[in-house]
């Protein structure tokens, strides 16, 4: 039997296979150094994008949002990660895009959201329509059509961490109504 | 540690959001975070919490010999210190350009004011003057430093108590709190900082900042006031040109802030007083009791949720009828991202962070398809 045992906390240690938003610092020859919120940046070369070839470089930028999975990550070296999986495939990780608001919240709620069985995004799914993107280090990446209903996404996304099952759907169907 | 770069995607919506007049909590835009004070059980001793930002401030007192030249006038001494648990980037090293700044800041808006009497701190001309001396440490920050210290400084001023001192001839007789009680300092008023952040070359203004906001300001203007609409300092950063209507609009602003905020730092003192006269218990432990670990409780929000129903409207009306929507289609092969939600893959073993893209991947084209179809 394993165990896993579930505990609070901000501060992320990147782990071999998860998938974090990173934020790129900077572009060093052949490779990107990305912000994951652990102790060092994570390198990034730029071959480790679907369809990326020495001549076709990825159009990343210093300040840009990369979704992608480590390949390395222990505590003796600095971690490596790709945006690519095993078979050469994109699978939604990449350069996320321009617009949307990043926020911040603890790894537990990220784990709670992501669960098979939670029912927190479909409810929110069914709210309006959106774009949502989980980083396991914490980062939410969303966006709706407009400021207004990203704003109401984020700060419910960060409440759900607080509230009990009645008061989220108390607050669901008051949204829903309006 | 380095700071946490600033993303262009968050920029550019802070930056959007702002010129809509929308702050990610939900605020107006003269709007201040709450601000709690709460006291320590030694006078002069409080935590204020503007929001997340915490500062705790203490003030302590000594008898030295007076400066040269101010011979009859006390001593006062501020120091505002970056605690390395505030933020990530506050190193032992490499805080010296923001402290600086602060300090400065701190030390015009309270000393160059004259809100204490120095004269009053005097015991014996030319030879024993009291220092008094204001401690103040960031806990937290979360935005808006220079309101948070200054509104703890002038309370933690106003909470403390200085011991007794009586002159006879050539003799001083120090006494202890138990021997008589220790005295209040003499403040003749209380000058609270207020911040602006500007955007967008002056455009756009916010009162009380919070920290994504200030990574995205071009310019910052602080004007410290007391309640009796006396300016004691005002100082701009950040190089924008401001204009004159700018400076005065703040100003009336500043003052309207500034009356509330010293109302909510006379009953913060008159609630300690009172707690403390009737023997209750007073101090951290009482009134930091609520927020221990296990008890998870957050503020609220004050979102706008009233625009919803037009956007709906609005979205109904730009929807164009999808021409076919096959409702449940199930692609079993691998990779690609299925539409439908929460259908199991017949491909037995996939790693597990495959399907969790997997499903994530449906479930947004799931959502899309489901309110399209709903609009219709």
């Amino acid at each position: 039997g394993v165990y896993w045992v579930d505990s609070q906390q901000k501060r992320y240690v990147p782990v071999k296979g998860d998938h974090v938003i990173g934020i790129v610092t900077a572009k060093s020859g052949d490779i990107f150094k990305v912000d994951v919120g652990g102790s060092e940046p994570a390198s990034l070369s730029y071959l480790a994008f679907e369809g990326a070839t020495k001549r076709n470089r990825p159009n990343v930028q210093v300040g840009d949002l990369i979704y992608g999975q480590f390949v390395v990550a222990n505590k003796d070296m600095e971690p490596e990660m790709v945006c690519i999986d095993s078979c050469g495939r994109a699978s939604g990780m990449g350069v996320i895009g321009q617009d949307g608001l990043l926020f911040k919240v603890t790894l537990g709620l990220i784990r709670k959201l992501l669960a098979p069985d939670c029912e927190i995004l479909q409810e929110v799914g069914k709210l309006y329509p959106l774009e949502i993107v989980f980083g396991m280090n914490g980062r939410i990446w969303v966006k709706a059509k407009t400021i207004q209903q990203t704003l109401i996404l984020a700060n419910i996304l960060e409440a759900c961490e607080h509230m009990t099952a009645d008061q989220r759907k108390q607050i669901f169907s008051r949204l829903a109504e309006s | 540690m380095k700071e946490t770069p600033l993303s262009n995607c968050e920029r550019r919506f802070l930056l959007r959001a702002i010129e809509e007049k929308k702050r990610l909590d939900g605020r107006q835009t003269y709007d201040y975070r709450n601000i709690k004070i709460s006291f320590g059980t030694d006078y002069g001793c409080c935590i204020v919490e503007l929001g997340k930002t915490r500062v705790l401030g203490q003030v302590s007192c000594e008898l030295v010999s007076p400066k040269l030249n101010r011979a009859t006038e006390g001593i006062l001494f501020f120091n505002l210190e970056l605690s390395q648990m505030a933020a990530p980037a506050f190193e032992p090293g490499r805080q010296s350009d923001l402290l600086v700044k602060l300090n400065r800041l701190l030390e015009r808006c309270l000393r160059n004011s004259k809100c204490i009497d120095t004269e009053s701190l005097c015991v014996v001309a030319g030879e024993k003057v009291w220092q008094i001396r204001v401690d103040l440490h960031l806990l937290n920050h979360d935005g808006n430093i220079i309101d948070a210290a200054s509104i703890a400084a002038i309370v933690a001023l106003c909470h403390f108590r200085r011991p007794d001192v009586s002159v006879q001839g050539d003799e001083v007789t120090l006494y202890t709190p138990e021997e008589r009680d220790p005295v209040p300092l003499s403040i003749h008023h209380m000058p609270i900082c207020v911040s602006f952040a500007f955007f967008q070359q002056g455009t756009y203004l916010l009162v009380d900042p919070n920290e994504r906001e200030e990574r995205v300001m071009d310019g910052l203007l602080v004007i410290a006031m007391n309640k009796h609409r006396e300016i004691c300092t005002i100082q701009s950063s950040g190089g924008i040109m401001l204009l004159k209507d700018q400076v005065l609009r703040c100003s009336k602003i500043a003052g309207v802030k500034v009356l509330e905020i010293t109302e909510l730092i006379q009953k913060a003192l008159e609630n300690d007083r009172k707690v403390r006269k009737e023997g209750g218990k007073y101090g951290f432990a009482e009134s930091i009791a609520s927020q221990r670990i296990t008890a998870f409780k957050m503020e609220k929000a004050p979102i706008d949720t009233s625009d919803v129903e037009e956007k709906a409207e609005e979205i109904i009306a730009e929807a164009e009828p999808p021409l076919e929507v096959v409702s449940n289609p199930v692609l079993w092969t691998p990779g690609t991202a299925q539409i439908g939600e929460g259908v199991e893959n017949s491909w037995g073993d996939l790693e597990d962070s495959e399907k969790e893209e997997e499903d994530e991947d449906g479930t947004d084209e799931a959502i899309i398809l489901d309110s399209i179809k709903m609009d219709t």
